[in-house]
């Protein structure tokens, strides 16, 4: 690891400031992904602002028909809440998936949407259930948020504060991990918000998480197992690595969006 | 049993683990010395280039930086290279082609991770800033890493000594036997397999710290060694790091190895060398990194075979060309692995006529390979193993059926490729088996598991392994630069505690129970009074080390050998004691009694005259109580059994689920049934590791796509189902103890278990290791393609 000034801001405004003056500065959430990527000299930055001194970021609530989960909720807080259990059970039981009981219990929403890993859980979550992310800034609809590999519309100094979930009539998320590294291999996460079903994919794009087209169009047939028989889902645009070709991804997505369904509740 | 219950055959507890996982165990990296530094190596990005020059100018005066030091001053050191120690001979007469293996590259880097300079820095950060300031300037080359393309006489030539990579071409059994066989043949079973790449990943990494004392001019290593006393020995006698004599070599707590710490590696030859250099210790500690890129591979071949049986399904010859990849160097012992550690072990179970294998052993662009859990015995296992349960679905017999059609049942046997089986009973491991994994259900399983949708598979694997490693003048005339005896020493203390000091090391086996359990049994004391020393040079006597499942049968027995001198002894002694003759006096539970009468004393009084000397005629007897013996074995021994394998398939996905496990084994004696199943355990979930889920991959560049856990799948508990297992017994009749080893059986027996069951489930054959969900999916879609082009 390089050396760099460590920031442990009291509240957003001073955490806005440091980002606007501080040279060369990155976000510090539970810190799953960027401490490894410090301690291995992948990356490296002058200072790091931890957000996690700031009080009531990690609050998780339903207000009127959405549920908010503040960027500092743990996945483990949110895989254990009532209140997410309740509202969107599917949101709870993805975020148990999420890596193992370590990770779970450092590693943030904010975080991992930031980051926008392209095998991360709840990208395709957020996007199926048509969600909004509130930053420091601005909200941005969950279709306009992820751009791409590790992009994201975040600007420079832009901080995450909180999601908020429409809540859905159904909801159902399947993944099938990567035998290694347990992240997606292909997560379908699929919503039915009354307007329609949304359907998005984690784990298995060129790009990170995106909405099928394909299952979109078939759940037309309505939100139900069988809307999706014969459902055929391109390969082109999905990765091809040494544990999936991009066919065989192409044909977890069927499989998974119907046990998604199957599985929604 | 003894009275104490912590005797041979008792379900002891750990001794160590308390220490172990209360954080109080000392391995390597706990270890801190006075003024010590910090190496870190700076390796080849590339798998194949030569080293046109090194500027290491700014590096040495970055902060903290105490010495950058090169190939060049290695050979300005005359530091010798790394060796491997087993020579094999080709088919023509010649000798194998070892190419040069310098510590630290001398002109060229031959894979991914080779050193190319080490950094010694007053902290690790400041060593790693320095590497980075280092400049190489490398002529990349073409590079190759599949073993069957490393003959092709397009491949780039890895060393200048081994023309079309080969480094021999061996063979073993009759030639000639096993084709009139074939000739015999009313059915042939063919078969093509890659034996996929593994990499050990044990717990702790490999570390070594360097000293060096000026006023004595003597050197200490710690390491984490299998072997302590054969690092010494290559180190000094090969490499000329330092006079034996002068050299301590201490291997303390090691925190797993599985072969990967046999072996001499060129990490801890740089931190002796560079202590004494600089006059400061030197340590490192491989990060997770450097593990997947230089701790020696395992497994790596690339077979066809073929079985000739007659009408009736009895076995006439097999006939096996192997080609293994031993990486961009020869390994300590990597020569062995693929000769004679596999092709010796090919008649499995069986009466076999005729066997003849070749080997064509070769370098590419890729970590070293040597032994690892199994080390030749998994590869031969699978072998033989596929190609029984493929004949039995060629012939429609029953597999188990086939495979009692031909086991062999007469002992001693000899076998067509050097081994002699001493005894065995594999009709009682297999009905034990059947019984215990209700294969008499499976039909009824599997239609249950169509009904769901998914698909059931059962794999059986009757298995052997030669261990306890092994007669001395046998290896010797096979090529071993060693013997494999081992050594023993025990010290009875004044006050009846004894001291044990062995040659075998523990590195997660639990010898500090196991071997104390034997002594409890023979001098009826409490295991506590009983302690294990070993990993010391400057403790305990030459001694060959822990692998090959060699420390119960060959370690064991040594320290039994030397328990009887002390009974002997001891016996003498107590006769003056009691005024009777030695041969009156019975040792029984920890005392020593006069045939017929009441007079008796207990060990520890023996003990303490023994070394008072008061009671007995010194000149006679001499004082003390410490015997020591060097054992050295008669035969291999034999563990066998047998594993049955369930698993259900989701066609779906493709996605294998173990569905049920059932281990019969036979290791002779057990010590500690408790130990043993864990054992157990440990074997077959990385035998499941090895057909499920692992799988080291080189991309066509030889880079090294699997260098983390991100894309390396070990085993996770979740992985493995509930294990079975059961046990049955024929004493080993080459030791006293009757033991036969148990360290590797799961490793080997498992893999062939599992790819039998999973191509039983889904009819196919054609289903490379590891089987993941994708090869299982994309077998299914071929099997249905072409059954559809058949409607």
């Amino acid at each position: 690891m390089h050396s760099f000034t460590y920031h442990r801001p009291a509240n957003i405004k001073a955490a806005q400031a440091l980002l606007a003056k501080a040279k060369d500065a990155k976000v510090l959430a539970g810190g799953q992904t960027l401490i490894p990527s410090l301690k291995l000299r992948l990356t490296s930055y002058d200072n790091i602002v931890d957000l996690k001194a700031i009080k009531g970021l990690d609050k998780i609530e339903v207000k009127g028909k959405n549920l908010l989960i503040g960027a500092l909720a743990t996945h483990s807080a949110v895989a254990t809440s009532a209140t997410v259990k309740k509202a969107i059970p599917a949101l709870a039981n993805l975020a148990s998936m999420i890596g193992d009981p370590a990770v779970r219990n450092l590693g943030t929403i904010g975080g991992s949407i930031a980051n926008n890993d392209p095998a991360a859980d709840y990208p395709g979550a957020l996007l199926a259930l048509d969600a909004t992310v509130i930053t420091s800034k601005r909200k941005i609809p969950a279709d306009k948020f992820f751009k791409g590999l590790f992009e994201t519309a975040l600007g420079k100094g832009e901080i995450v504060l909180q999601v908020s979930f429409p809540i859905p009539r159904k909801a159902g998320y399947a993944k099938f991990p990567n035998p290694a590294s347990r992240f997606a291999l292909v997560g379908v996460f699929v919503a039915d918000n009354g307007k329609g079903a949304r359907a998005a994919v984690t784990g298995a794009g060129e790009q990170g998480a995106f909405r099928s087209k394909e299952l979109e169009a078939a759940l037309k047939k309505g939100f139900k197992p069988e809307s999706l028989a014969g459902v055929k889902v391109s390969a082109s645009g999905l990765n091809s690595d040494i544990h999936a070709a991009a066919d065989y991804r192409a044909h977890l997505i069927g499989v998974m969006a119907k046990r998604a369904i199957e599985a929604a509740a | 049993m003894t009275s104490t219950g912590t005797g041979i055959g008792a379900a002891v507890r750990r001794k160590e683990d308390q220490r172990f996982i209360t954080g109080e165990g000392h391995y390597t990296d706990d270890i801190n010395r006075e003024g010590q530094t910090y190496a870190y190596f700076l390796r080849s990005p590339h798998p194949h280039a030569t080293i046109r020059k090194i500027d290491k100018a700014k590096a040495e005066k970055m902060p903290g930086v105490v010495a950058v030091l090169t190939g060049a001053e290695l050979a300005a050191d005359k530091i010798g290279n790394l060796i491997c120690g087993w020579a094999i001979t080709s088919k023509d007469g010649s000798p194998m082609n070892m190419g040069p293996h310098p510590a630290l590259a001398q002109g060229k880097v031959r894979h991914v991770g080779d050193q190319v300079a080490v950094v010694i820095a007053e902290t690790l950060n400041q060593a790693k800033d320095a590497a980075a300031e280092i400049r190489v300037d490398y002529g990349v080359l073409p590079a190759v890493a599949d073993p069957a393309k490393a003959r092709d006489p397009k491949s780039p030539q890895i060393h200048d000594n081994a023309p079309r990579n080969t480094i021999y071409e061996w063979s073993l059994g009759d030639a000639q036997a096993t084709e009139a066989a074939f000739k015999n043949a009313k059915h042939v079973t063919k078969l093509k397999l890659v034996n996929n790449r593994l990499i050990p990943n044990a717990i702790e990494p490999r570390a070594a710290i360097g000293d060096y004392d000026a006023g004595t001019d003597s050197s200490t290593l710690w390491v984490t060694s299998q072997n302590p006393h054969v690092h010494r020995l290559v180190m000094a006698a090969f490499m000329g790091l330092a006079p034996e004599n002068k050299f301590r070599v201490i291997a303390p707590d090691v925190g797993g190895a599985f072969g990967s710490k046999i072996f001499i590696y060129a990490e801890e030859s740089v931190c002796l060398w560079a202590a004494k250099r600089l006059k400061r210790p030197v340590r490192w500690t491989g990060d997770r990194s450097e593990s997947f890129q230089t701790d020696a591979h395992g497994r790596d071949h690339v077979t066809s075979a073929e079985l000739a049986l007659d009408a009736a399904g009895k076995i006439l010859g097999l006939r096996v060309h192997t080609i293994a990849n031993l990486g961009a160097y020869m390994s300590t012992f990597s020569s062995s692995v693929p000769t004679y550690l596999y092709a010796t072990l090919l008649s499995g179970q069986y009466d076999i006529p005729a066997i003849y294998c070749e080997v064509d052993a070769v370098y590419t662009n890729t970590v070293p390979v040597d032994a690892y859990r199994g080390a030749g015995r998994p590869e031969a296992c699978f072998v033989i193993e596929r190609l029984m349960e493929i004949s039995a679905r060629e012939l429609h017999m029953d597999p188990a059926e086939l495979r009692r059609k031909n086991f062999i049942r007469k002992f001693p046997h000899q076998t067509p490729v050097i081994m002699a089986y001493d005894i065995g009973d594999y009709d009682a491991a297999l009905r034990k088996a059947l019984e215990i994994a209700d294969v008499k259900g499976f039909g009824h399983r599997k239609q249950e598991a169509s009904r769901r949708g998914k698909l059931l598979g059962l794999g059986y694997s009757t298995y052997i392994e030669a261990c306890g490693i092994a007669p001395s003048a046998a290896v010797g005339s096979l090529g071993a630069g060693v013997g494999l005896w081992e050594s023993a020493e025990v010290r009875v203390n004044p006050t009846g505690s004894v001291e044990i000091l062995t040659g075998s090391h523990s590195h997660g086996q639990g010898h500090e129970t196991t071997f104390a359990q034997l002594v409890s049994e023979r001098l009826g004391i409490p295991i506590e009074q009983v302690s294990i020393v070993h990993g010391d040079t400057d403790k305990v006597q030459f001694g060959m080390g822990t692998y090959g499942s060699r420390s119960g049968p060959v370690g064991m027995t040594a320290i039994v050998k030397a328990l009887d001198k002390i009974e002997a002894k001891a016996k003498k002694i107590a006769g003056h004691l009691l005024e009777a003759a030695p041969g009156d006096i019975e040792f029984k539970n920890g005392k020593f009694t006069v045939a017929g009468t009441d007079k008796s004393l207990a060990f520890g009084e023996v003990a303490l005259a023994a070394y008072v000397g008061h009671k007995f005629p010194t000149h006679e007897i001499e004082p003390g109580l410490k015997e020591g013996s060097f054992y050295d074995p008669t035969n291999f021994t034999f563990p066998s059994g047998c594993h049955i394998c369930e698993v259900e398939i989701d066609p779906e996905t493709g996605k294998t689920k173990i569905a049920r496990w059932t281990a019969v084994d036979d290791f002779g004696v057990l010590i500690n049934p408790m130990i043993v199943e864990g054992q157990v355990h440990g074997g077959i979930a990385q035998g499941i590791g090895q057909a499920l889920l692992e799988h080291c991959i080189y991309d066509e560049h030889a880079q090294l796509v699997t260098g983390s856990y991100m894309d390396y799948t070990m085993p996770r508990a979740d992985d493995l189902p509930s294990f079975k297992i059961g046990i049955t017994v024929t004493k080993c009749p080459s030791n006293p103890l009757g033991v036969k080893g148990c360290g590797e059986a799961g490793a080997i027996a498992a893999p062939v278990a599992l790819i039998n069951a999973v191509t039983d489930a889904i009819g196919s054959e054609d289903i490379a290791m590891p089987a993941t969900a994708q090869t299982v999916w994309q077998a299914i879609q071929k099997t249905h393609r072409h059954r559809r082009a058949a409607e």
